[in-house]
Formats: C-alpha cells, structure tokens, sequence
C-alpha cells in the first residue's frame, strides 16, 4: 500500500516550473531516492513534502491523512505532519547540548519526562552519541553533527524520513559509514525514506527505487539496477555511472563515426526510427566498450592514464574523442598505436 | 660584517615602520590620556586615591555618575527592544516595503542626535514646545502632554538615535543565520512561536548583547543630547559634568581635578563595556551562518501586515522626519516661537549665517577643513599602523596592539580633556584656542576607525601576494607600492569618509576645546541655542543636516560604483 502519495505536484517559481506534474508513491519501508543535477526540483519536492513550500498544483498525502492541497488550499503545517528530517547543513543547534538537541522534539510535544529521557537515551544509543550527551554539537565532527540531526529526527519515531543531502557536507570516508548507519536505522524501524542526492553512488547505494529528475520532469522512475541497464533516455543514461557518446551517421548495416565506417555491432542494432532519420548518437560505458582484432571502428590511443585497478585510454576516432576503461589485467594498445573498438551493449539515442 | 642586505640591520624598515608608529600613537593618544590618570591620582608629586573618594562623593560629581548610568541603562533597555523588533520584522515577516524600511531604520545613525534633540525641545519643551502649546492653546489642556526635559524625554530622544546599533546587529545575524536551524525545530513539531523563544532568539542573542552594550557605551559617554535638553532641569551625566566643570571655572585647578577624575571613571567604565562586548561575541560566535540555502520562513503577519507597516512608517515620521522638518521650518521662522505660517517664514536666516555672519561662515570652513585634516592625516598614520599590527613580524609589536586598542575605548569629552592638559602650554606647547588642538584631539578620537577600516582591508590581503612580488624581483617598497597599496586603497578611502563625515558633525570634543574663532558646526549649533539664537541655530543645524546628507550620498553613490566595477 501507498503510504507517502504525490499526484500531480506542482511548483513554479516566477516563470519557471521547479516541479512539474511529479506523480511518486512510497511504501511503508521503502527508500526512494530523487537524484539530478542541482537545480532539478528535487530539493523543493522534498520542502513541499515537508510542508515548507505551498504547491502550485496537485496534492500530497500521508496514508489517508491529507498533507497538501492546491485544490483544497489546505496545508498541514510542517511542525504537524510528524516527519523527521536531517538537512545538508546539519542544522543542530549550538546553544543546546546534544541531549537537548534530540530530547527538543520530544518536549514540544509534551510527552512525559520519564519518556523524554528513556526515547533520547535510545536514540542516542542507537547512533553511537551516549558518551556525547552533555557535550555541545559543535565540539563534534561533521559526522558527529549528522549523527545529532539523525537522532533527533528518529526521537520522535516517525513514519517517513526526510533526507536533503545529508552526507554531502561530510568527508567521504565518512559517507558511506554513515551510508551503512542510515540503513541499518531504517531496517532497525522500518521508516520510509525519502532521499534527496545528487550522487549516484549514494544514490544507488541507498534506495530501493530511483526517481530521476532534471529541470522539474521526472525522466524515470525504477530499480538502481532497472535505472543503471535501461536508462530511459540520453540524460539519464548520461547522469548514471560514465558515459561515452558517439556521433554517428547511419547507413544499410553500417555507421560512420569520425569519418570512419564501421558494421554497426549486431548485438544492439539501432532502432528502425534512427535508421530512418540517417543519424543517431552511439552511447556505451566505456567499461563495456571491447578492443577487438578485426572489423570495429578504427582509432588511435591518444592518451591513456593508470587509475589503479582500471586504465583509462582516450581513443581518437577521427575528430571524435572515446572514453574506453578497461582492467589493468587486459592487454591493450599503447599511446600512437591503432586499434579497433566494438560496441557489443550500445545504446541509441536520437541526435539533438 | 660584509652583509650588506637591508633587513639583517638592526634599524631597517621595519623598525622604521615600528617606531613611527608607536610615536604617533603615544603621542597623540596615550600622553593625553595618561596625563588624565597622573592629574586625577597624583597631588602633589605624590599618590592619592582618598582626594579621588573624596571628590567622588561630592553631591554633583556623584549625581552625574548615577545620572549616567540611569540614562545609559534606560537607553539600553529601550534601543535594545525598539531594535530587535524592528529587525525581527524586517528580516523575518512578510512586512510590505521591506528593503525602504531596512534602509530608513539606518538613516538615525547618520544624523547628529544633537540636532535631534535641539527639535525636540523646540517640539516638546513644557511652555514654548510646539507640540505642548498646541495641546494647551488650541485643545485647552491645563499643562504640558510630555516634558522633554527629563529622564523620560532625554531616554527617548536618545533611543532613537542609538538603537540602529542593535537593529544593524540582529538585522545581519537573523540574515546570515542557516533558516535550516529554524525548519528543523519546525519539522521537530515546534509552532513558530516556540521556535522564536527557544531557537531564534537564543541563537542571535550574542548579537543583541553585543549591540546593547555598544549602545551602553555611546550613551554613557553621550554629550549632546544631555547637554540640550538635560541642563535645564539640572540633569548632567558625566561628559556634559565634565564640560560645565572645564568651561564654567575656566580651568581652575579644583575643576579640572574633578574633570580628569569624571574621566577616569568613564575610561574605565567604557573599558570594562568593551571588554564585556569582545567576552559576548567571543563566547556567543555560533556556527550559524548559512551553506546553500533557500529563504528563510518568513512569519505571515495576515492581517497585521498593513498596520505593522503603518507603526514602522509612524514611527520613521515621527523619530526622523517631524524632527527634521521642524529644523527647516524652525530656521525659516522670522522670530522663534512664532506659528508656522506663510506669512512667518523667511529665506534670510539661511542667507545671513551662509554669506554674511562670520562667526557661522567660520564654523562651516572650520569644520570643513578640520574633518579633511583630521580624516587625511589618519587615513595615513591609520594604514601604516595597521600595517605594523597586522603584517609585520618585527618585536615590539604588543606594545602596539595594546596602543592601538585604546582608541576605542577613550570617549570623546576624556580626549578633549587630555587634549587640554598635554597642549596648554604646561609642556612647552601651547595650542589651547587654536584650531591644531581640535584637529590633534581629532587624530586621537578617530584613529579607532582608520585602524579598523585599515587592518579589515590589509587582513585581506594576503601574505603571499607579497612573497609573489618579492619572488619576481621587486624590493619591500615596491611591493608595498605596487601590490598592496592599491589592495588595500578602498578600506583607506573608507577610512576616509569614516572620520570626514562623523567630524562635520561632531559636537563633544569641539566644545571642550574650542577658541573665539575657532567653533565647528557643532559648536555653533549648541552655543547659538544656549544663546537662545535659536532660529539661527535652527537654520545653521539644516544646512548641515544638508551637508551631511548630500556627503552621506556621494560615498554610498562612490562605493557603489567602486563595488559594480569590482563584481
């Protein structure tokens, strides 16, 4: 069953659509992540989630509960819909202590003291802050901030978990520590979350589902695996892991890419649609682009550069540069040499 | 001994620099200054602290000291209030017009609260105020609606020129402040009235302390407004004490004791004030300054949004411009105290002080001309101390730092006083009824303000930036003129107006010091008051407030400009 719902969610700033028509359902435990370029509306489908921003169009509810309506004019205010959220900034605040950071949300909501003190134990425990407790925020890490913000979002048990890029503030071995500490906390309470990155790995990493956004219209919603195999389009196959684009001019069986012919590889042929138009673009990771004796497209290794486990080659084909990787156990071509490229698992995609 | 490079001498460059600057700043601040101490402890060639009780004690000087007190701690209060309620509105509501208001609660701080207060009693004086004869004479009340002359009146004239200090301060912490350090206590379940009390409130709290005690300083050390509306009632604080004991005995020997001892207890007093501000700011700087972000919440004020804009229009009509339209009107009158008719204004007021009285045509150059000295002369010493403090790595340097920190706490009628027993001729010396010993008590009560502009611009300027030039080839001088003279030239010329345009209005040192000929503008004003001139003191006071205004937009205009070409 649904738990978080938004249909046809709407934002514009002045002229500009930040969010456009965004329709998305979160079930109970799932990790949905919005990954795009910075800009996209991610960040402010996350804030109209939260109740921070008005809608332009469309609504949003928690379960049966309402949260936002255009067509109503009814919003939930933010400090009502019992949402944790953690932010990228860590937004803890300094004059409180750590214990009275997590133990804020609580008191608000006047529960009893004895419960105060018992639920801000057990979120401190659970994020590894007990011994921190007296001590302000601010004598913490990055990491140690987040984990205070996490905390306090768990105190109050909530159902869904709001992430605005809460690792991209701390140093990178200690993202995907934390990384591992969000899941494991998720699967510990089984909250839903609702993640906001521009990372692909976190991104990945994280979620159960992807939703990709660029300029305020989703590109495509799915798996990390169904997203990362079948991207649904040029930019989301570009955003997604690296990416080599060729130019190419397409005939009977053949292609031309930077005045050099080629067969088009028999495994991924283009659509019949580009066939027709006479020109395509050849898109392919450069780790799934194979060096081959005979009969690829020809180029030469213009640079080639060591990165530890993979060796990075760019190949000129023409006037047209192509990012291949392959293992430093594979046998390749030194700079100046000639090769040969195939293209077994290409994609095609209409030229602009 | 065949090394011949500069900077293995033991007298090079930076001994130079060092010395100079300590010359500088021993002799026009720290001499006047501790003459103050020796006069007021030392009788006699010998040590004296029961004479100091003693004259502590007296009725009057003890009267002044509590009256002080009083009005800074009531000035305090009601700045600190009126400031961080404008500055919450501003910043943080849905207040109409919110950018004309941020600007227009600035505009107090650059009109002389003097003059403010000389329209205040021409309003609000109990007989012959306008305000209070327009109650009695046409709605027939039986006295006064509000006696300016008093604590209440002085506070309140006070507040208005002296809460921009706690309004400029809140008004930038609630701006910088990461609005995600709100959203999160909102998204924690708090209204938004929990989150003011518990969240916003105690996160600017230093920079609401920090302004209050900044506006305790100024109003502790504050002459003007005291001096024109408290003497009538009798009420004196401590620098108007000070100026009735100097200029009424003539500088008997009883008087000036009395005087240097009033000094001391506000040195003190402004030391102790600063050094509480520095703790503030120092325990209280939050790591709360914003990364990306969007705008903050901004509180819906639904229906009081148009009567909150109308109190913040009242309450700028009623603090900046009745005031200041009463100066005009006030100056165009044929005699004081007649109503304001066509029939009762005159243009020749204006022209008679503007072309043809000496004694105001003198005061305008005076001015003039000791604000261009004052500022030219700083803006130098200022650079090449600042750059001693801050660049230099030469030993000697902490006596230096501690010189150039005295500055900002000496207030302006203890200078003038210091001023008066280092330049009296008691040290072969004698300036006293010249204008040289306004413009050496001017070097000393702004060179706070070229150090500070100074030091901010040579701190952005980074070492390396002189190792790159000293790398290419070029000696200490040239790099110093190449790269970073035209650095650091924009906080010079801030310096610049920082000290030019506070001096042309500037009343607290002048009239402790001032001769025959030589009145400012500000001592113009007040003695043309005192002398109950007061439709030319009127006309003199608009035609600075135009000075000033006209100044006050040509440097915004400058720096403007300055900024665009940078961006």
């Amino acid at each position: 069953m649904a738990y978080l719902s938004l249909s046809q969610v709407t934002k514009r700033f002045g002229a500009v659509t930040a969010v456009d028509r965004l329709d998305l359902d979160i079930a109970e435990g799932e990790c949905v992540a919005m990954l795009g370029p910075s800009g996209c509306g991610k960040t402010t489908t996350l804030r109209m989630v939260a109740g921070f921003e008005d809608l332009d169009d469309g609504e949003i509810r928690a379960g049966d509960k309402l949260l936002s309506s255009r067509r109503k004019n009814y919003y939930l205010p933010p400090e009502r819909r019992n949402f944790g959220m953690v932010f990228q900034a860590f937004a803890v605040w300094p004059h409180l202590s750590v214990f009275d950071n997590i133990a804020f949300p609580l008191r608000v909501r006047r529960l009893p003291r004895a419960e105060i003190e018992a639920r801000t134990a057990e979120a401190l425990a659970h994020t590894n802050l007990t011994a921190a407790a007296k001590g302000s925020p601010d004598d913490l890490s990055g990491g140690g901030k987040q984990r205070v913000a996490l905390a306090r979002a768990l105190a109050i048990r909530p159902d869904v978990m709001l992430l605005d890029e809460p690792l991209s503030s701390l140093d990178p071995h200690f993202r995907e520590e934390m990384r591992f500490e969000i899941k494991d906390l998720q699967r510990r309470f089984g909250f839903a979350i609702l993640y906001v990155t521009h990372d692909q790995a976190e991104a990945m990493a994280l979620s159960d589902r992807l939703l990709v956004m660029r300029e305020g219209v989703v590109q495509q919603v799915g798996t990390p695996l169904e997203v990362y195999r079948a991207p649904a389009n040029r930019f989301v196959f570009e955003f997604i892991g690296l990416s080599s684009f060729l130019p190419a001019a397409l005939g009977a069986g053949a292609m031309r890419v930077g005045g050099e012919h080629a067969r088009w590889p028999a495994s991924a042929p283009p659509p019949p649609e580009l066939v027709a138009a006479g020109a395509a673009v050849l898109a392919a990771r450069p780790t799934e682009i194979e060096f081959v004796a005979e009969g690829g497209l020809r180029g030469a290794v213009a640079r080639k550069a060591f990165l530890g486990e993979t060796i990075d080659y760019r190949i000129a084909v023409g006037d047209v540069e192509v990012r291949v990787q392959k293992s430093r156990h594979v046998a390749g071509p030194a700079v100046g040499e000639s090769c040969a490229l195939a293209f077994p698992r290409a994609r095609w995609y209409p030229q602009d | 001994m065949t090394s011949a490079v500069a900077t293995t001498s033991r007298f090079g460059t930076p001994q130079v620099l060092l010395g100079l600057s300590i010359a500088i700043l021993v002799i026009v601040v720290a001499v006047p200054v501790l003459l103050i101490f020796v006069n007021a402890f030392w009788v006699d060639g010998h040590f004296n602290v029961a004479d100091v009780i003693k004259v502590l004690r007296e009725k009057d000087t003890y009267q002044a000291l509590l009256n002080s007190l009083i009005l800074a701690s009531g000035v305090t209060v009601t700045g600190t209030v009126v400031g961080t309620f404008f500055a919450w509105l501003v910043t943080r509501t849905d207040l109409p017009l919110k950018g004309a208001m941020k600007v227009l609660f600035l505009v107090p701080f650059m009109l002389p609260s003097f003059i403010g207060a000389l329209a205040w009693k021409m309003l609000l004086s109990p007989r012959s105020g306008y305000i209070n004869r327009f109650f009695i004479e046409v709605l027939g009340f039986d006295g006064p609606v509000f006696d300016i002359y008093t604590y209440a009146g002085i506070i309140a004239v006070e507040t208005m020129y002296l809460f921009p200090f706690v309004f400029i301060q809140v008004a930038g912490a609630l701006e910088r402040m990461d609005p995600t350090l709100e959203e999160s206590a909102r998204i924690s379940g708090a209204d938004l009235f929990t989150i003011t009390r518990k969240i916003t409130i105690p996160l600017v709290l230093p920079s609401i302390l920090s302004g209050a005690l900044l506006i305790m300083l100024y109003s502790m050390a504050h002459f003007g407004t005291v001096a024109v509306l408290g003497i009538e009632a009798g009420i004196y604080n401590i620098p108007t004490l000070i100026y009735e004991k100097i200029h009424q005995s003539a500088g008997s020997f009883n008087s000036i004791r009395t005087g240097t001892v009033l000094a001391t207890v506000l040195v003190i007093t402004a030391a102790f004030i600063l050094w509480l501000q520095n703790r503030v700011l120092a325990r209280g700087r939050y790591q709360i300054i914003a990364g990306k972000s969007f705008r903050p919440t901004e509180v819906k004020l639904r229906g009081l949004r148009m009567p909150m804009l109308a109190f913040c229009l009242a309450y700028i009509g009623f603090t900046i411009v009745l005031p200041t339209a009463t100066i005009f009107m006030v100056g165009g009158l044929k005699t004081y105290g007649l109503p304001f008719a066509a029939e009762n204004f005159t243009w020749e007021n204006y022209r008679y002080i503007l072309f043809e009285w000496d004694l105001t045509r003198d005061a305008i150059w005076n001015s003039i001309s000791l604000g261009f000295a004052a500022a030219v002369i700083t803006m130098f010493a200022g650079v090449i101390i600042s750059y001693v403090i801050v660049k230099m790595k030469v030993r000697g340097k902490g006596v230096l730092e501690f010189l150039g920190m005295l500055p900002f706490s000496v207030p302006g009628s203890v200078i003038a006083l210091g001023v008066i027993l280092a330049w009296s001729g008691k040290y072969g010396v004698n300036l006293y009824n010249t204008v040289w010993i306004i413009l050496v008590a001017y070097i000393a009560r702004y060179m706070a303000f070229s150090l500070k502009a100074n030091s901010a611009a040579l701190e952005q300027v980074h070492d390396s930036l002189v190792e790159a030039a000293r790398a290419s080839g070029a000696t200490m001088w040239q790099a110093l003129r190449d790269v970073v003279l035209p650095l650091v030239r924009p906080g010079m010329l801030a310096a610049f107006f920082l000290i030019f345009l506070p001096a042309l209005r500037e009343l607290t040192v002048s009239v402790l010091l001032y001769g025959p000929t030589t009145r400012t503008i500000g001592v113009a004003i007040y003695t043309l008051n005192e002398d109950g001139e007061t439709v030319y003191s009127a006309a003199l006071a608009g035609i600075a407030l135009i000075i000033i205004i006209v100044g006050e937009s040509v440097i915004k205009r400058l720096f403007k400009g300055a900024a665009g070409r940078k961006g």
